[in-house]
């Protein structure tokens, strides 16, 4: 193939020869060399150049040796030097060929591992020519992707500068913003240049996380377990070739964030009276929140307390999110609505906040009960429509491929979300200080086992309300802080030493506190808002979430919301910290989809385990998003990384809540003391 | 017409395998790869079959031996003899090795043996079988003969001419009988 000599060399409008696929140069790797002599024999025949190659490692040393001098691979499954998968990974990361896997062993299992390894095709032996004469086809349509992804990727990077900028501007009190932005700055360039670094051919364009390579990654997750799916392993399981660790912490931690937000703003969205199911993202959501601000504080009070007592915070810090997230986009008005909108994410809040709408103010507990339940149980009450909101927001944002499953998956999502969160703020914290390693482990846990999805919206939801008035709340969260974060006990890695006294609540508050209050909480603060719910359930992971979500989200002061975007929900995701870090670096929205991601594994991998519930997650993400963008605004406070476990989810919530507008979340993040998950990633 | 009776044979003689089952559709495909460029292209191929076959034989020979019996092993030798068969078209025998396979995965040492025994047999049948036909088909005539007669089929007799491409041998030709 002449035009298609050099891949990447053609574009999709370029003519290409009339001899295509004619010259199509193909690699053969087989130990049986029968097979091998009739492979060659076939490809000749459909007039493509055949190398035929007995051993693995002799095909990838000719693959080496000449980058360009092949179009298409094909392989045997069973090699005896080296499986015929893993040379299906080298393949892929090193050059990024399509890659046919052949086996006489046509059984479902092997067929579906060719395809989550990335095999473009796969062929039962014995091979017969028809089903060689096509394979050109799978060389196009690589080249193609290719061709699109750069495209896409550059525009779409320029895109995300341009809003957070905007954002950033909107975001007035939060004096981190400029912090962030820089950071952020700092990071995407740093991402860029780690980016370039990667492959020695093309420039590494941003990665698009497509439907499938979202369903890799989740596949990948949920084989590592939610507590293991560190991006490294995540990179290696998923066998993409092009992929960057580093994409996939981004993703990683975007999917948590998301998963943060959303609870959160599911939250908010029940507190606040706000459509409930639909809160149309945001707007809906900006109006209740108002009146849920009120509430929320007298909520967030509540909030921790029945979640302390009952064990429910998570429900609470839920509310105490949603309404910090309510709070501060009521407080925020213009602010909180252009994260809504931004962040889509944060409409989820409004929506979420439903389930304590009635009550956001009396009695979180009641709500957040509501929620708790829904973290504990997972498909709590609130958790179906949380999740359906999150599931909407979600949507809106786009990226986060959340789908919304059922309610039973919902709750279980939100929960997850909420370990994300949790995770995420850890992982902020790790950013900010190092901290995330905590988050990982503790909250991917808890998020499932409570319904803290649910108390955390719950919380999130009381939260917001206490932010209305300005996040006077700062100071309940602070006590909410102190509520016994029971479900900390849950989370493992909860414990985050937020700062706050009660260490959770300071992650909530962290998330929302804004400035003043935060400073322990204000890293996390912004995430706390999602967090808290978290951490009620995970009691680590909102925290972690927050404070990741701070710090990733923060760099761009906005960049919450593009977090979001990436709630690719990965249930395994959600630990990973390393994603949320490594997000950072590609801005916030990774992080923030990072931090989701791993905390909707948490949640998810027990329940879904699948990339869906993750995209159900990712609602909560946007709560997370929500908070995220009021972390932002808590830059302020420095979350010094004090992550604090499970507490946090409540507290922290009604701290992030209460303080919404003014905190600055960025650094709330480090705050977050995000158990398990995080930290682990933090490593990297 | 000794040629011809020959031919006739070769013809027969190619045709029982398929009726009795020696063979499949895959030893019609690589006949079909068979062309001007490589005239002897399937018996090539057989031998080569038949050389590299018997170190697999070997190998699973060896295993059988062994006590206790490595299944796993056993089934990776099979799965790799069977891919070997399966690609020339020798039925019987693929159908043996899915049944030592089978037994592999039972646990059958047993089963396993009787079935590798059997699985020879067939084995040295085929063997025997395709190299009378080679040698029947070299004496009737390289070209036609050892190839099987290309079916012609003339639905556009230009088509050959113009098309620039890849066309199916199938295509190819004009039937005519």
């Amino acid at each position: 193939m002449s035009a298609a000599s050099s891949s990447g060399a053609w574009k999709p409008g370029e003519v290409v020869s009339d001899q295509f696929p004619a010259g199509l140069r193909v690699l053969v790797v087989d130990d049986d060399p029968t097979c091998l002599v009739i492979l060659e024999k076939m490809l000749r025949t459909c007039l493509y150049e055949v190398t035929k190659c007995n051993r693995a490692e002799i095909a990838l040393s000719l693959l080496r040796e000449n980058k360009n001098g092949f179009d298409i691979v094909i392989s045997d499954v069973h090699m005896p030097d080296m499986d015929g998968f893993k040379l299906l990974e080298y393949i892929g990361l090193e050059m990024d060929l399509p890659v046919i896997m052949m086996s006489a062993d046509d059984g479902k299992n092997v067929v579906m591992k060719g395809v989550t390894h990335g095999a473009c095709d796969y062929l039962i032996k014995p091979v017969r020519i028809e089903a060689l004469k096509n394979i050109w086809q799978h060389v196009v349509r690589k080249k193609k992707n290719e061709w699109k992804d750069l495209e896409h990727s550059g525009s779409v990077e320029e895109g995300d500068r341009q809003p957070k900028q905007s954002e950033d501007a909107d975001y007035s009190s939060s004096v981190n913003e400029g912090n962030w932005r820089n950071a952020k700055r700092r990071k995407d360039e740093e991402d860029e240049a780690e980016e370039r670094d990667d492959t020695s051919t093309l420039k590494k364009p941003r990665v698009v996380w497509s439907v499938e390579l979202h369903q890799q990654f989740v596949a990948a997750v949920n084989q590592l377990g939610i507590d293991k799916a560190v991006p490294k392993k995540i990179l290696e399981l998923m066998n993409v070739p092009g992929l960057t660790r580093e994409n996939v912490a981004s993703h990683l931690q975007t999917l948590k964030c998301n998963d943060l937000v959303q609870k959160y703003r599911l939250y908010l969205r029940r507190l606040s009276g706000v459509s409930q199911h639909q809160n149309g993202l945001g707007n809906s959501f900006m109006g209740p929140q108002d009146a849920s601000f009120g509430s929320m504080s007298s909520l967030n009070g509540l909030d921790l307390q029945a979640l302390a007592a009952s064990g429910q915070l998570p429900a609470q810090s839920l509310a105490t999110l949603q309404a910090a997230a309510l709070g501060r986009s009521a407080s925020k008005s213009g602010i909180n609505m252009s994260l809504v909108d931004q962040r889509n994410l944060f409409s989820f809040e409004a929506p979420k906040l439903r389930f304590g709408e009635g009550q956001p103010q009396q009695q979180l507990s009641n709500s957040s009960s509501k929620q708790v339940n829904l973290l504990h149980g997972i498909p709590t009450t609130m958790e179906p429509k949380q999740l359906a909101n999150l599931h909407q927001s979600a949507q809106s944002f786009g990226n986060m491929s959340m789908q919304v499953n059922a309610h039973g998956s919902q709750s279980s999502s939100l929960l997850m979300q909420m370990g994300q969160p949790q995770s995420r703020g850890q992982i902020l914290n790790e950013t900010t200080g190092g901290h995330v390693s905590r988050l990982p482990s503790s909250i991917g846990q808890p998020i499932l086992s409570n319904g803290i999805a649910g108390g955390v919206l719950a919380r999130n939801g009381v939260v917001e309300n206490g932010r209305g008035p300005g996040y006077n709340p700062v100071s309940q969260t602070s006590s909410m802080v102190n509520f016994p974060m029971n479900h900390n006990a849950e989370l493992p890695g909860n414990g985050f030493p937020l700062g706050s006294s009660p260490g959770i609540s300071s992650l909530t508050s962290k998330g929302m506190f804004q400035e003043d209050v935060n400073s322990e909480i204000k890293g996390s603060r912004g995430f706390v808002q999602s967090y808290d719910i978290f951490n009620e359930l995970h009691h680590h992971r909102p925290q972690d979430w927050e404070l990741q979500n701070v710090g990733l989200t923060f760099d761009a002061s906005q960049h919450a919301n593009s977090v979001q975007g990436n709630l690719d929900v990965l249930p395994s995701v959600l630990v990973s910290q390393q994603g949320f870090s490594s997000s950072q670096k590609s801005g916030q929205s990774r992080n923030t989809s990072a931090v989701s991601k791993a905390m909707f594994s948490v949640g998810e991998g027990s329940e879904h385990g699948n990339a869906q519930n993750i995209g159900q997650h990712l609602n909560p993400l946007l709560v997370d998003h929500s908070l995220k963008v009021k972390a932002e605004r808590i830059a302020d406070t420095s979350c010094e990384n004090t992550f604090y476990p499970e507490h946090f989810g409540q507290e922290d919530l009604m701290s992030a809540l209460l303080k919404p507008q003014q905190e600055a979340l960025g650094p709330g993040e480090s705050e977050f003391d995000f158990d398990g998950y995080t930290m682990d990633n933090i490593p990297g | 017409m000794d040629r011809n009776q020959v031919h006739r044979q070769v013809a027969l003689m190619r045709q029982s395998f398929f009726d009795q089952g020696f063979l499949d559709e895959q030893f019609i495909q690589l006949e079909e790869l068979q062309d001007e460029a490589n005239p002897n292209f399937v018996e090539e191929v057989v031998t080569l079959y038949y050389r590299d076959s018997t170190r697999l034989i070997l190998n699973i020979e060896q295993a059988l031996e062994k006590s206790p019996l490595d299944f796993n092993k056993l089934d990776c030798h099979m799965h790799q003899f069977k891919g070997s068969s399966s690609s020339i078209g020798a039925k019987k025998v693929k159908s043996e090795c899915t049944q030592f396979r089978e037994y592999c995965k039972a646990g059958n040492g047993e089963g396993c043996m009787r079935t590798f025994q059997q699985l020879k047999k067939e084995y040295a049948i085929l063997k025997k079988k395709l190299e009378t036909y080679f040698q029947m088909a070299r004496q009737a005539g390289p070209k036609e003969i050892a190839c099987r007669p290309k079916p012609k089929l003339d639905i556009c007799p230009d088509l050959e001419k113009n098309y620039v491409g890849w066309i199916p041998s199938r295509f190819r030709y004009t039937f005519s009988f």
